[in-house]
């Protein structure tokens, strides 16, 4: 389903990226695991057509990522990092406004939207402004509205960053069950290895920027003679805390967000 | 077709649904209007020009209009920042849709402010000179709108946060409008000044909007007209490279 190929990606003279190869087979779930700033999302943003790679192919679904960015486009659906929700919209408004945007017919949403909100439980608030929606629930939205144009692909980047325990357990059986009835491809990045253990089929880590393990948890485990996922992450990456550069104008721009509302 | 609807539909939507900013949003050109209206007019009147309302009104509808046009323009960095771009980036549409609804968007949310502020200058004391020319008057509006809407999305296509934006204020936006024309006649100007304001396309809006509204104008109104199109043009134009060059 997903197949990169020698990709390496440079920014001016920090390679972000350092010739990783790997694939992803159809109907898998993949978990993408490395420390912060390893490389992980800069990979997100080549597949999902953001960033072009400086070196190296990518296909998606038989597309050629960079030379079909538009046929790709329409075969994976996306749940970033940081919210992407149109606050000032409500539920069923951001799905429409999706739906739009990858051509799907009136009658088409009009049986898909409600469908969706339906299986992340957000029927009843379907015309409720999302600002008014905790962590979860905007979750829950984005993974129904990444799933709207019936992607073969879908990819979650951290998609339980800052969630309770509950709602983690929730939106990964949602994941589970998606990926068993619709035979949806899962791409995802986390770091809690818990979750990996429970739900990846297969494991690639990433560290400075090339792959330096895959696997399904269980090779994983066996080659680093740990019992436990989080145990043989840190053997593979090592124990020190990663820079990472802040970003004081996304800082910036939450502060101003909050005060203008 | 449909996306650049659904894309003017959410920024209309937005603005509709945020009732304090409209109203806010017409505090400064009920100031200006109202301060310098009634507190320049004896002397204008003494220089020996017309009624000053007359003058300012256009002046003041055009004010609102380019601050208006160039906020929504730079709203995209907001989106930017909080992720919303990248969801209308990874859908499978052209770049110059999202930039053409983004503005038309834009463009729809300043003609409104533009006609809210027209209808506050009654307050003031300001009528049209020739009701015939109401329509064109409204076509000069829409004209400045796409224009700076437009801007604005250009200089939101290269910003990245919010950081910059003084800077577009300051040295972007004031000088635009302070050197247009909108506040006083551009006839008889020092060089330098006049030079300024004739390579200022908000010029040709004020001076388009005045002989539509007030009945005189220093640029012919056809003049105005053709600049203010091609200046859209190439801002467009401009925009869509721009637009194609965006990696988040």
């Amino acid at each position: 389903m997903i197949e990169i190929k020698n990709v390496t990606k440079k920014f001016k003279d920090f390679t972000a990226v350092d010739d990783i190869s790997f694939a992803v087979q159809t109907g898998e779930v993949f978990a993408f695991l490395g420390p912060n700033g390893a490389g992980k999302t800069t990979t997100i943003k080549m597949l999902t057509t953001l960033t072009r790679p400086t070196e190296g192919e990518i296909f998606l679904d038989g597309h050629n990522v960079t030379e079909d960015p538009d046929k790709t486009r329409r075969s994976f659906g996306i749940v970033f990092q940081d919210p992407s929700l149109d606050n000032e919209l409500t539920a069923y408004e951001n799905m429409q406004f999706h739906a739009i945007l990858y051509g799907l017919s009136k009658a088409e949403y009009k049986e898909r939207i409600p469908m969706l909100l339906d299986l992340v439980e957000l029927t009843d608030k379907k015309d409720n402004y999302v600002k008014n929606f905790s962590g979860g629930m905007k979750r829950r939205l984005e993974i129904a509205r990444g799933l709207l144009h019936k992607p073969k692909v879908l990819f979650l980047d951290e998609p339980t960053l800052g969630l309770d325990p509950q709602t983690r357990n929730h939106l990964w059986n949602y994941i589970r069950d998606l990926n068993k009835k619709e035979g949806v491809t899962v791409f995802f990045t986390t770091h809690h290895m818990e979750e990996v253990d429970r739900i990846a089929d297969r494991i690639a880590i990433i560290d400075h920027g090339k792959i330096i393990e895959q696997g399904t948890p269980q090779d994983i485990r066996t080659k680093t003679g740990k019992d436990n996922l989080e145990d043989a992450f840190i053997e593979l990456t090592g124990k020190n805390i990663r820079k990472e550069e802040g970003n004081v104008g996304l800082n910036q721009m939450r502060i101003s967000n909050k005060l203008m509302g | 077709m449909r996306t650049i609807y659904i894309l003017w539909l959410r920024q209309l939507k937005r603005y509709v649904r945020k009732k304090s900013r409209i109203v806010g949003a017409l505090g400064q050109p009920i100031l200006f209007l109202f301060a310098l209206g009634f507190g320049l007019s004896p002397i204008f009147q003494k220089a020996g020009g017309i009624d000053y309302i007359q003058f300012l009104a256009p002046g003041v509808i055009a004010m609102t209009v380019l601050f208006t046009a160039i906020f929504t323009g730079v709203e995209i960095i907001w989106d930017k920042q909080f992720g919303f771009l990248k969801e209308t980036l990874v859908a499978p549409v052209s770049r110059f849709e999202i930039m053409l609804g983004k503005t038309l968007g834009g463009a729809t949310v300043a003609t409104i402010q533009g006609v809210l502020v027209f209808l506050i200058t009654f307050l003031a004391g300001f009528r049209p000179a020739d009701i015939t020319l109401l329509p064109l008057a409204f076509l000069f509006l829409v004209l400045i709108s796409i224009l700076f809407s437009a801007l604005g999305t250009v200089i939101a296509a290269r910003l990245d946060d919010m950081q910059g934006f003084p800077l577009i204020i300051n040295f972007v936006v004031q000088p635009l409008f302070f050197l247009s024309g909108a506040l006083f006649p551009i006839d008889n100007l020092p060089k330098a000044l006049d030079i300024i304001t004739k390579l200022n396309p908000l010029s040709y809006g004020v001076e388009g909007l005045r002989y539509a509204l007030s009945g005189a104008s220093f640029i012919p109104p056809a003049q105005s007209l053709l600049v203010l199109s091609g200046v859209i043009v190439v801002i467009l134009f401009v925009g869509m490279y721009q637009f194609s060059k965006i990696e988040i």
